[in-house]
């Protein structure tokens, strides 16, 4: 029994390591994708060889992060089986069949149109290339449509019957998939990917404004990615805002441990900060505001939260890690809004280009997409616990029957070789960045043998071409 | 008219894996020739002989295991686990090569250690299949729901020599597609690859085709005794046939035979494993019949498969088409 709580605190520690690196490059390139695709598009529109440039310059970044995305999330399809056959084995008739429409609607699509879009820019048109590059992107959003639909069933299970043998099996497919959580959670994780990648490449876009504040593909990179800014991050914080009441109504658990609630108060107040602590069922050294909790998340002052001392502690989920988790996630939402907003005011005033001050601020914020994501990510799992699929199957009865010292020997082989080429992967997605946009500079120390043919240098940028709308 | 659900489904699992096994087959041989192709030029045309297409391969590999976790959830069940290791050896060595090919133009001091992960993850994941394949046809325990084998059931003489086996195979399909895509000497030195791939993997597939038989009574019967020898004869007889052509078209130089020689050679072999493995899916424990998924949900993916599965072929056989004949040594990466 012992072996068996060791395997299953291990497999979740191989699933929560693995995915969290995962999840990391969906999430850039799912944007990314729709990036280059407005820039192509826009290229072919207006004939601005800025886009052009910018294009080329996010395609490398691109198929980098999308092989790591690759290769990581093929782990992930085995990992089901390997690590939670029980799961596997009464899960697998309802949400196998989704992740199968994702291979076959996504994955497929991606792999079939990447070669064309990153090779085939010297052998197929300028209308097919783009052919190509809008299918890619449509692949990364298919593909988070049909796996945010697994997600969500087995967050919120819905339109399932249970067989003989103790299988969740489906009953009504739109059900299963249009579950109560999908509508939500598709929107608030697609939102969070483009805001991912608006921050990366306004960052990057800073990053080069910093040296040269002339630089015409950098400064369209910087205003496409505070276009971005303004307009997504605060539709992100009405998403959230819509998703946790949602979360109240199906997982009113998960909402309390969010908001360190313990105990079950008229006029829920909103703790904006404290110590959650399990073992004395409390929060201490709270910091709150009267109403505010009712008020947000019933939107009304007489609203009352349920707290965690009504459900029995082996069902509660640890609010000491997803207090802070989600706490941290808004944070970022809140600082990416405001920064979106003096974007606008300074672009309003005409001063887009001239303030140092939003350059750094937007360099500071390049990473703080992909930190909200991992922090959201772990909120909304964390929160879910102790349950693989909500309410039905506990986590600790859902592991394979495997052996603690097999997990933990791939663990540890995992979290050598993923430190060591996703930490080199990121390594050289930082170096490409470091390329000036719109030079014909290569990415590394010297020329490669293989590049001759390769790209077409953007030829006299500061020249007299049309200036771009946006820069 | 009624189908059969099951059948339909194990038939089409079963191509997804034969796609993975050829498609990937030829660029992880690729991979794991790759250390001896001599300079640095030819390994670059090496890698743009399958640059293009290796994601497109890879998915099939994803679909064989997620189609196997969306229509036989409980065959999904017992695998996995009975081969947890080497599938984890296998996934490691995906990840390894399949960042190679961009880390690897992505630095000049370290190409070298991105061409390694290269070739050792081609290895890897060459061997770990063939291994999983073996400790497959051996059967796997099963009691109740769950895989009842040990931790290290997978590792035996016979998984062994599957190991060596597929691993040839593999370098076979590589060094054929080389022969096909390139010219001067890199093509010289596919083709004496290939011969010598191709008489080791032609001794394998006989001595392992000898072993399988004597596992268990079921094998036994199904080869070698009358009437089933009449109807299981065929396939040794077109193997040895397609070993001829290979050879032959080696002999005279040819560009596309071979590798299309070396396909068939795949494609009867695993011809050769359904007939062994049929009716089971976990062999000599769980029937196609018994894993399966509910009707509903074999018939909600079915609708899917059956639409988007020609247009799969379609695209993918567009994106070898546009990438089709002899690789331009100038024409450059991305």
């Amino acid at each position: 029994m012992m072996n068996h709580l060791d395997a299953a605190l291990l497999a979740r520690g191989q699933f929560a390591f693995t995915m969290a690196v995962h999840i990391l490059f969906p999430a850039f390139s799912i944007g990314i994708a729709s990036f280059l695709a407005v820039l192509e598009g826009l290229w072919l529109l207006r004939g601005d060889d800025a886009y052009k440039s910018a294009f080329d310059y996010w395609k490398k970044i691109f198929a980098v992060v999308f092989g790591m995305g690759v290769v990581s999330g093929l782990v992930m399809s085995y990992q089901f089986g390997t690590n939670w056959s029980v799961f596997s084995d009464k899960a697998g008739p309802v949400i196998g069949p989704l992740m199968g429409y994702e291979v076959m609607s996504a994955f497929f699509l991606e792999a079939g149109f990447l070669g064309v879009m990153l090779f085939g820019e010297q052998k197929v048109g300028r209308a097919l290339h783009f052919f190509a590059t809008v299918m890619v992107a449509a692949g990364t959003l298919f593909s988070a449509f049909w796996i945010l639909a697994v997600n969500s069933w087995m967050q919120t299970p819905a339109g399932f019957g249970i067989n003989a043998q103790g299988q969740y099996i489906p009953l009504d497919w739109m059900a299963v998939i249009f579950n109560p959580s999908f509508p939500y959670r598709l929107v608030h994780m697609v939102l969070a990917a483009y805001l991912t990648t608006a921050f990366a490449v306004g960052g990057v876009g800073a990053f080069h404004l910093l040296s040269d504040n002339t630089n015409r593909v950098a400064r369209l990179m910087f205003s496409m990615a505070l276009w971005m800014a303004a307009i997504v991050a605060p539709l992100q914080i009405l998403a959230g805002d819509a998703h946790g009441i949602n979360t109240l109504e199906h997982q009113p658990a998960k909402i309390a441990a969010m908001e360190g609630d313990f105990t079950t108060k008229p006029h829920t107040p909103l703790i904006l900060f404290g110590i959650p602590d399990m073992k004395a069922q409390t929060t201490h050294d709270k910091i709150e505001i009267p109403y505010l909790g009712a008020l947000i998340l019933t939107h009304s002052l007489n609203g009352s939260i349920t707290g965690l001392k009504h459900w029995p502690r082996n069902e509660q989920p640890d609010s000491t890690v997803v207090f802070f988790s989600f706490r941290l996630m808004v944070a970022l939402g809140f600082a990416m809004a405001g920064f979106g907003l003096w974007g606008l005011y300074l672009r309003w005033r005409g001063r887009l280009y001239d303030n140092v001050a939003l350059r750094w601020a937007a360099l500071a914020l390049a990473p703080a997409g992909f930190i909200a994501v991992l922090a959201g990510w772990i909120t909304t799992e964390v929160g879910r616990q102790p349950y693989t699929i909500y309410g039905l199957l506990r986590t600790d009865q859902s592991i394979s029957p495997i052996a603690a010292p097999a997990v933990a020997a791939s663990l540890l082989m995992f979290v050598v070789i993923y430190f060591s080429v996703f930490g080199a992967g990121v390594f050289y997605l930082l170096r490409l960045m470091n390329r000036t946009p719109g030079s014909d500079e290569t990415d590394f120390e010297d020329h490669g043998p293989s590049r001759a043919a390769g790209i077409t240098p953007v030829a006299g940028l500061a020249s007299s071409h049309r200036v771009a709308p946006f820069a | 008219m009624t189908f059969d659900l099951p059948f339909v489904w194990a038939g089409l699992i079963a191509f997804a894996v034969l796609a993975y096994v050829i498609l990937d087959g030829f660029d992880l041989g690729i991979g794991i020739l790759f250390p001896f192709a001599g300079d640095e030029e030819k390994r670059d045309l090496m890698m743009n002989a399958v640059a293009p297409v290796w994601d497109g391969n890879e998915t099939w590999l994803i679909f064989g295991g997620g189609g196997l976790f969306a229509v036989f959830p409980l065959a999904y069940a017992i695998i996995m686990p009975a081969l947890y290791a080497p599938l984890m050896a296998m996934l490691l060595g995906l990840v390894l090569r399949g960042v190679a090919f961009e880390f690897r133009w992505r630095t000049r001091r370290g190409k070298f250690i991105w061409d390694a992960a290269f070739f050792a993850g081609s290895l890897v994941a060459a061997l770990a299949q063939g291994l999983a394949l073996g400790a497959l046809v051996q059967g796997i325990p099963v009691v109740g729901r769950a895989y009842a084998g040990g931790w290290w059931n997978w590792l035996t003489p016979f998984s062994l020599l599957t190991a060596v086996a597929l691993t040839v195979g593999y370098v076979l399909l590589g060094s054929t597609w080389v022969n096909m895509k390139t010219t001067g000497a890199l093509q010289l030195w596919a083709r004496s690859v290939a011969r010598v791939a191709g008489v080791a993997m032609l001794a394998l597939i006989v001595i392992v085709s000898l072993w399988t038989p004597f596992l268990n009574g079921t094998y036994f019967h199904r080869w070698l005794s009358f009437p089933a020898i009449l109807y299981a004869a065929p396939v040794p007889l077109l193997v040895a046939f397609a070993g001829y052509r290979l050879m032959y078209s080696l002999g005279e130089e040819l560009d596309y035979q071979p590798f299309l020689a070396a396909l068939a050679l795949f494609v009867l072999t695993y011809i050769g494993l359904g007939i062994s493995f049929y009716p089971y899916i976990v062999p000599q424990s769980v029937t196609i019949w018994q894993a399966a998924a509910p009707t509903s949900s074999l018939q909600f993916l079915l609708y899917g498969a059956v639409a988007l599965v020609p247009v799969i072929l379609a695209y993918t056989a567009f994106s070898y088409w546009i990438f089709r004949g002899k690789l331009d040594p100038a024409g450059g990466y991305h």
